[in-house]
């Protein structure tokens, strides 16, 4: 579940960066597992176990980079309110790098993902893999500038 | 449509081949047409900057060629807004700049050394050439026509709608953005057509590049989340959807935040709200789906959804707090007045009382986008008839673009390209239709509608075919007399949106502002080019820093012939400094001279188009300068005094004893009596009679006026030596002399010190 539940927190975090919203996290679970006529632990050890199961082991990789960045992130967060915004560039800079560098990793998930390969015919691996490259490189680009 | 017509002579890989060598001579020709239509007034008159603005970004221009990128970059500007001075590289989008500083350098390594103001003439028409590449690029993305994206490049490249803002001479921010506008179009549809995260990232480059170019870079930032949120809504999203928007976004986001006059907006401003939005949405939306694929359940997908819908009301409302709260910026003025329009007219006069920022009239369409205009809504129709993903955002794009042209002239710019790619969609669809001439399946389904028809086995059999052959009718159109009429019919229209593009590109749009063109009885050209004499004086025969208070209209040129510092000029970012002007030049002599020494001023120039005719003079602007100043001074400056009784704006014998009082007033009309026998005086742009007796001035004395009384430029006069007022002064001068001493003593004050 780790990953995935990363994923809601960034997902979360992301669109108006308020204190607000982490709050709304913990509310998803118990409404999205209650529904079932399963019990919500089982649900939850049923989503796990498929995903241990059915994910390759380079999307694993993947998903435990992301959800690297996603603790970077919110500890660029918490620590910016403790200790206030000063340089707000340096903190804008850095905590947008781990957000969009989570956005590049999430985009080169999808885009190696065997399930969504028929949206994609365009896209090989190798393809998405040097764009994940030059957009890295580019994000890193701005945010070093951005950080002066 | 001449690839069109030949396509039928060529076949296979050898036809194909010839129709990509004719496509490339068409678009060279399409080029060619954009820029040479462009070069009226540089064949006309010469190769000057027009307009105001221009000005300044020449003048910026200049500085950064002969000072390099560093010092362009934090360049301090001591010679605007004299007392204040402008930090400029923090307040200026540098993209325009830097574009013709790269090329001024490139020619100069390739050995062509071209002077920067030939560069800068020529900037417009040429990257013009390359907005039209780029509309064929994007529409051949709407369209699998061959011939669509032709007709979009061959309208956008004579469109009179885009020609307005890039004719040669016209150095304005538009110059470069709207190619850039539209290959940012391109790249996202690319993008989200292919679902590619390398098209994503060059679209946020060249969103990066419009954003340090002009400030209608909001536009794409509203309009791509504005699409990807129709999508989602649509219950269109993808996987593709998710990749190019979130890469747009956040290396987009990045790019436009290195611009120092951007900064912190993204984070900060309402205008930049609607995509931040929209990527947490696209996060929540996209984490969804991917759960969803793992569970069975029906029941927990609507609670999925449900949930998608609670954070997003929830993100909304904090916002919306954050919004009230001032945490984020609320919607600049200039912005917010694009929703509600009576609200610059009321609360921020200036915005009001620029003439682009009026809204459209409607012969203003025909005029732009002759025929276009009404193949647009037609081709927004044939693009809801088959909507995928992109033709969403040709929908999207003109029904936004399409209501901000209504509400200001100057929007025109931003629904022009989506007009050209409309309107190429509905005629390329038309041609397509009638120019096959052969008729594909017509010989097999009349062959079996006449066997039956004819053949008659029996009366059933005879029915059943009828009834067969009305199931499926034979549509189409296959008598060549209407096809031809028809393509006919289409080819003079098109002919004829040539002629009228080049008329009113020719007629209207070719003007030079700094130079005014009259006929002579004879037919012959008159050319009134006061404005250059009159900056020209003030270059010559001024101090290298003395300070020229003129209303914010001319700031630029003035710094940029004149090369003389200003106190306020057309970037009019300190209203109070404006209203300063504007209080000193609407109120009495008294009043302004203190204000005029302390603002170090030496000259004021004044643009006076009475004996002329030249209808833009400052006296039909004096009642903005009265209202700006009244914002501010609302005890001191009052409109009402400026009209009289029967409210009435005059200038002749009616006028009201404040207007005749002001600093305004009588610097237009000094000595302008002496032009003409007595008592006939006459003002041709009020068309008016004069009063007898002109004003006198006594804090200012007339230090040069242009040939066709355009320009006046006087000088502030030094305090009196003997320390008298100058109205007194000036009196004595006049020798109007006390005759006999007054044996009456006048109040004495007490002497203080």
């Amino acid at each position: 579940m780790a990953p995935k539940k990363n994923a809601a927190a960034v997902a979360a975090i992301a669109p108006p960066t308020t204190t607000t919203i982490p709050s709304s996290t913990p509310i998803k679970i118990p409404s999205k597992s209650s529904s079932q006529n399963q019990s919500p632990q089982q649900v939850a050890i049923g989503i796990w176990k498929n995903y241990l199961n059915k994910t390759p082991q380079r999307t694993k990789l993947i998903d435990v980079f992301m959800s690297f960045l996603v603790v970077v992130g919110v500890l660029q967060f918490v620590y910016c309110i403790l200790a206030g915004n000063y340089p707000f560039n340096a903190f804008l800079s850095g905590f947008s790098a781990t957000v969009g560098q989570f956005v590049l990793t999430a985009s080169l998930r999808i885009q190696t993902n065997e399930e969504n390969k028929a949206e994609f015919n365009s896209v090989s691996p190798e393809r998405a893999f040097a764009d994940y490259v030059f957009g890295s490189l580019i994000l890193h680009f701005f945010c070093v500038n951005f950080i002066n | 449509m001449v690839a069109k017509t030949q396509e039928p002579f060529f076949q296979g890989s050898t036809g194909k081949n010839s129709r990509g060598v004719l496509r490339i001579i068409i678009l060279c020709l399409i080029a060619g047409a954009a820029i040479a239509s462009r070069l009226f007034s540089v064949i006309r008159f010469e190769s000057i900057i027009h307009e105001f603005d221009p000005w300044f970004n020449f003048r910026a221009t200049k500085y950064l060629v002969s000072n390099g990128f560093y010092d362009f970059w934090d360049w301090f500007d001591d010679r605007t807004w004299h007392p204040l001075g402008r930090v400029t590289g923090g307040t200026l989008y540098p993209g325009l700049m830097v574009t013709s500083g790269v090329i001024y350098h490139a020619l100069r390594a390739l050995t062509i050394p071209v002077d920067i103001r030939n560069i800068c003439v020529l900037l417009a028409p040429g990257f013009s050439g390359l907005t039209a590449f780029a509309t064929y690029l994007f529409t051949n993305e709407m369209s699998t026509s061959p011939s669509a994206g032709l007709l979009a490049a061959i309208f956008m490249g004579i469109a009179p709608g885009y020609i307005s803002r890039s004719v040669a001479g016209s150095y304005d921010n538009e110059a470069i953005a709207i190619f850039l506008l539209v290959f940012t179009f391109y790249l996202w549809i690319k993008a989200i057509k292919l679902g590619s995260a390398f098209w994503g990232a060059l679209c946020a480059l060249f969103y990066g590049y419009m954003v340090s170019a002009w400030g209608g870079y909001v536009f794409i930032t509203n309009l791509i989340p504005l699409h990807v949120f129709v999508l989602v809504c649509m219950g269109r999203f993808s996987p593709r959807v998710y990749v190019s928007y979130c890469t747009w976004y956040a290396l987009g986001t990045l790019a436009s935040m290195q611009i120092p006059f951007v900064g912190f907006l993204p984070i900060r401003s309402s205008e930049h709200m609607s995509a931040l939005g929209v990527f947490g949405l696209l996060q929540l939306v996209g984490f969804v789906e991917f759960v969803r694929s793992g569970v069975p359940s029906k029941q927990f997908a609507t609670l999925l959804r449900g949930f998608v819908l609670a954070v997003f009301a929830i993100s909304f409302g904090g916002l919306v707090l954050l919004t009230v709260s001032g945490v984020i910026a609320p919607w600049t003025g200039r912005f917010y007045s694009l929703w509600d329009t009576g609200y610059a007219k009321i609360h921020i006069p200036i915005i009001a009382s620029v003439s682009e920022h009026q809204p459209t009239a409607w012969p203003a369409y025909f005029f732009d986008l002759n025929l276009l205009i009404w193949l647009f809504p037609a081709g927004v129709y044939l693009c809801f008839l088959k909507l995928a993903d992109e033709q969403v955002f040709v929908v999207v794009y003109a029904i936004l673009a399409s209501y901000f042209s209504g509400v200001m002239v100057r929007l025109m710019l931003t629904l022009t390209p989506i007009v050209c790619v409309a309107a190429a969609l509905a005629l390329s669809n038309i041609l397509d239709t009638y120019l096959t001439f052969k008729s594909p399946e017509e010989p097999t389904a009349t062959a079996t509608v006449t066997d039956g028809a004819s053949n008659g086995a029996t009366k059933k059999a005879a029915k059943q075919e009828e009834l067969r052959s009305m199931r499926q009718p034979l549509v189409g159109i296959y008598a060549s007399f209407s096809k031809i009429s028809v393509v006919g019919a289409m080819t003079t229209y098109l002919l004829i949106f040539v002629l009228h593009c080049t008329w009113v590109t020719s007629n209207a749009y070719s003007s030079p502002s700094v130079v005014l063109a009259s006929r002579m009885p004879d037919g012959s050209q008159h050319i009134i080019d006061d404005y250059r004499e009159a900056y020209q004086w003030l270059r010559q025969n001024t101090k290298e820093d003395a300070k020229i208070m003129s209303w914010w209209d001319y700031g630029y040129q003035i710094g940029g012939m004149a090369d003389r510092p200003t106190l306020v000029d057309n970037n009019t970012w300190n209203n109070t400094h404006i209203a300063t002007v504007g209080k000193a030049m609407s109120s009495r002599e008294e009043v302004s001279y203190p204000i005029m020494r302390q603002h170090e001023v030496d000259y004021v120039l004044v643009v006076f188009g009475g004996l002329l005719g030249y209808s833009g003079d400052d006296i039909n602007k004096f009642l903005w300068m009265v209202r700006i100043a009244e914002g501010i001074w609302p005890d001191e400056v009052k409109e009402r005094d400026f009209f009289t009784e029967r409210g009435e704006y005059r200038v002749d014998d009616g006028a009201t004893q404040t207007m005749k009082d002001s600093l305004m007033y009588k610097m237009s009309y000094y000595n302008y009596n002496s032009l003409f026998p007595p008592g006939q005086a006459q003002d041709r742009v009020r068309g008016v009679k004069m009063p007898e007796v002109g004003p006198i001035l006594n804090t200012v004395e007339e230090a040069f006026t242009s040939e066709n009384w355009i320009i006046r430029i006087y000088k502030v006069k030094d305090l009196d030596n003997v320390g008298r007022d100058h109205a007194s002064a000036a009196s004595f001068d006049r020798g109007n002399k006390k005759k006999k001493t007054l044996k009456k003593r006048g109040p004495k004050v007490l002497r203080v010190e």
